[in-house]
């Protein structure tokens, strides 16, 4: 779970361009909108495209999309539950 | 400099008909022109119902029959259709007579070529026929628009993505105002992109069926493609030719919602704003208003902001309205134009249009739109509203003379 | 009623973020293209707002703010922005991408990005602007029709502050472009000698610009702005010369009246032609200087053109390497902008000292 969650911050930086910060300044918990690193819609977007072109993850509705995309965690917990099921 | 400033002529192609004759009548007939895309070359030709002209390159070319053969975009062809039209509508036959202009909107400008120069391009530098280049930039269309009606005064390009030609047609009626043009030509013209599709496809706001503008079930927008521009003139220039009015356009406002790059504020700040800022010019009161045609794309946000800001304005007086987008799809930048065209309609034939697809109410609102052609009710003033990403909103108000 | 340059900001090609009016002149010795220098960025936008930025965003956004700055406006009535080819580094971005990944599984940033008024959107987002908010995308008129708004917002007393600018970018693929359709030099130039370079082609340039047009004189008024005329593809050189004296009448002025012509000669041996047959006949006796080897010929470059005039006017002297023609000059009154892109858009802009 830890090497997802390292692997996948580095992945979130990259899709969303955040060049100042590093795996270390991203709290795997804290929520990834609104609060905590403050995304937005677009953000949510691209993070939908990582997920899908990356994990061949799709999420089909906005309530799924806020549950999955909560925070790094939620990500990485329903990244391992995916591969599981595969 | 309180120029009042008048329509007289109106010129438009898109989904539903190439001309203002043909528009009104499938708009009569509740003939819509939603389909799967005949000419556009994409993937996802089966994927996203769209508003296709229903005329190829070679036939719009026809259509146009351009002064010297030269390289034409999609965009450009459309766009001289349609101010051709206005021209020949207004009665204008000597150009030179007065201090004329022309203002063009466009957000894809010549993309549609772009699209076929590009690929070869990122291959290898060397090719991709540079004649299917230097059409790209917005400019393009309209300075060959300008040449095929032999315009030199004024010549602009505006492109603020959907509130484009709304735009145009504000800072015409400015620059008549301000007495630097007596008449000029403005509104807008889009193509259908592979670019604009696939855009709006990343942005998920594409509707896979039919969009239902201010439906609670509503999933998204149709892309669609046209022109249309209106003749702007001044009261001096109407008498000496004795013109025939279509309408006066009243007032005008622009603002921006400064919220998000592509949402909506959720409580409408921009749209009120823009709305308001209309009515200040217009100098008239939100129950002047018989009719607003609503930007009404069929998107989530969209329907919701708009229907608040409507909701918040008009009270309980609020005013019939609904979206032609059901009609003619999202022409993005030409919207304003193909809009003010409709607003126009209204006023001379008395008529409300329908807002298709629309059968359930959203729960958020206590408005809803018409959803029958009305020809019984006096249609003296009318509102348009045109809001556009970057949270540029534009709203014009068409009266009766 | 007057209309005053209260302040500006300009990342272009010459060391101009930071206020200075070209101290240190940057030397190309073989060059076909200028780059922007640009100022730290982090200074001036915050890491995350600057995140989706690409640079034409991000030189527009920091012109804008240093302008904002210099004026001490917090909140414009109106930002209108020009800019000849919009956001293009985002639109080759979402090209590519589309045929890359075969229209499947895009990223949106990109196409969001590439919509033209995104400059103008930005600036107002960050600041919380929720006044007129305009973008003109027109070749060579797109910084005038910009100015021209401004002016008419002025005048009809629905603005005191209008922020007003231009921006354009240059990339890799767009100089391939222009190289390849012939608008470049063939050979390498020292940009410094680009008036006398005497062959077809110019140099490519980029900038972003943006002045604080006011209808009240500060202690920080750089000049007044009198008029802007801008004309579309004349006929021949006289339409040209007619089109100015008609300009200088209608502002009560003639052609004694002109201090300076500060001219938009680009080193195209094709296109340079208008500027020296003016500079033989209406301009045979005024002192004539000109700013594209320094900033490179673009659509919007008559920004950085007239942000150059503003400074003459203000320091009442016009830097050696730009000078074409000299006359003994006590006071810099009235300086007349001439430029023109491509034979096609042709511009204007009269401005006097205050």
């Amino acid at each position: 779970m830890e090497e997802i969650i390292i692997q996948l911050k580095k992945e979130i930086i990259e899709a969303l361009n955040l060049e100042e910060m590093s795996p270390d300044d991203i709290d795997a918990d804290a929520p990834l909108f609104i609060e905590g690193l403050g995304l937005d819609s677009i953000d949510a977007l691209e993070l939908n495209v990582l997920l899908e072109k990356k994990y061949g993850i799709k999420i089909n509705t906005a309530e799924e999309g806020k549950k999955v995309l909560h925070s790094v965690r939620s990500m990485a917990e329903h990244i391992l539950n995916h591969q599981k099921k595969n | 400099m309180s120029e009042r400033v008048f329509i007289t002529g109106t010129g438009i192609i898109c989904a539903i008909g190439n001309t203002t004759q043909v528009v009104l009548e499938s708009i009569r007939q509740s003939k819509h022109g939603i389909g799967f895309p005949t000419f556009l070359n994409t993937i996802h030709q089966f994927d996203f119902p769209v508003g296709e002209v229903k005329y190829s390159n070679n036939e719009l070319y026809d259509l146009v029959q351009p002064k010297k053969k030269t390289n034409l975009s999609r965009t450009a062809l459309l766009g001289m259709i349609a101010a051709k039209e206005a021209l020949k509508n207004a009665g204008i036959e000597n150009i030179s007579e007065f201090r004329t202009g022309l203002i063009s909107a466009t957000t894809v400008g010549g993309m549609d070529k772009t699209e076929i120069f590009f690929p070869s391009f990122i291959n290898n530098p060397n090719s991709g026929r540079l004649r299917n280049i230097i059409t790209h930039d917005c400019g393009d269309s309209t300075e060959q628009i300008a040449e095929h009606l032999g315009i030199k005064d004024y010549i602009t390009t505006i492109s603020t993505a959907c509130s484009s030609s709304a735009n145009a047609i504000m800072l015409g009626a400015r620059l008549i105002k301000n007495n630097i043009l007596d008449r000029v030509v403005v509104g807008g013209t889009d193509a259908l992109t592979k670019f604009t599709l696939n855009g709006f496809n990343s942005l998920m706001i594409l509707d896979k069926s039919h969009c239902r503008p201010f439906d609670e079930t509503r999933n998204g927008l149709n892309l669609g493609e046209g022109a249309g521009f209106v003749i702007l003139e001044s009261e001096k220039s109407i008498k000496i030719n004795n013109k025939n009015i279509i309408c006066e356009l009243k007032g005008y406002g622009n603002a921006c919602d400064a919220f998000h790059q592509t949402a909506s504020s959720p409580d409408g700040y921009g749209a009120c704003l823009a709305i308001s800022k209309a009515f200040e010019t217009s100098g008239l009161n939100p129950e002047d208003i018989d009719y607003i045609n609503a930007h009404g794309t069929g998107t989530p946000n969209n329907d919701l902001t708009e229907g608040k800001a409507i909701e918040k304005i008009f009270g309980n007086k609020d005013p019939m309205f609904s979206s032609t987008k059901s009609y003619t799809g999202h022409t993005l930048a030409a919207s304003g134009g193909i809009e003010a065209v409709f607003s126009c309609l209204a006023i001379q034939h008395q008529l409300i249009f329908p807002n298709l697809n629309f059968s359930n109410q959203m729960k958020e609102l206590e408005i809803s739109p018409v959803n029958t052609l009305i020809h019984n009710k006096p249609v003296r003033n009318v509102l348009s509203n045109s809001f556009g990403f970057g949270g540029n909103n534009t709203t014009l108000i068409f009266s009766k003379y | 009623m007057k209309i005053y340059i209260n302040g500006t900001g300009n990342i272009s090609p010459q060391k101009t973020f930071n206020g200075e009016f070209l101290d240190k002149i940057i030397e190309h010795e073989q060059t076909d293209h200028l780059n922007c220098v640009e100022p730290i960025y982090k200074d001036y936008i915050n890491p995350m707002a600057a995140r989706r930025m690409s640079k034409i965003i991000k030189n527009g956004y920091c012109a804008a703010k240093i302008c904002l700055q210099e004026a001490a406006i917090d909140n414009p009535d109106a930002i209108i922005v020009g800019t000849g080819m919009g956001c293009i580094e985002d639109t080759e971005k979402f090209l590519t991408s589309i045929i890359e990944n075969d229209e499947k599984l895009l990223n949106p940033t990109p196409f969001i990005q590439s919509t033209h008024n995104t400059i103008a959107a930005q600036i107002a987002l960050l600041i919380k602007c929720h006044n007129y908010n305009f973008t003109y995308v027109h070749r060579g008129f797109s910084f005038e029709s910009a100015m021209i708004d401004a002016m008419m917002m002025l005048n009809e007393n629905k603005a005191s502050n209008v922020l007003t600018g231009a921006s354009d970018e240059l990339t890799n693929n767009f100089y391939l472009i222009l190289k390849r359709l012939g608008f470049l030099k063939r050979k390498s130039i020292n940009n410094l000698q680009l008036s006398s370079s005497n062959s077809g082609g110019t140099i490519a340039g980029e900038g972003s610009t943006f002045f604080m047009l006011s209808n009240k004189e500060t202690e920080k008024t750089y000049a007044s702005l009198t008029g802007i005329s801008t004309f579309f593809k004349p006929t021949d050189h006289q339409e040209i010369s007619s089109k100015i004296n008609k300009f200088l009448s209608q502002n009560n002025l003639n052609i004694q009246d002109i201090d300076l012509a500060l001219l938009g000669i680009n080193g195209d041996k094709n296109f340079d032609a208008p500027y020296y047959f003016l500079m033989d006949t209406i301009f045979k006796n005024t002192p004539s200087a000109y700013f594209k080897h320094l900033c490179g010929e673009y659509h919007t470059a008559s920004a950085f053109g007239f942000w150059t005039g503003i400074n003459i006017l203000k320091n009442q002297a016009v830097p050696q390497l730009l000078k074409l023609k000299e006359y003994p000059i006590t006071e810099f009154k009235n300086i007349l902008i001439y430029n023109h892109y491509q034979n096609i858009n042709h511009s204007l802009f009269l401005i006097r000292k205050c």
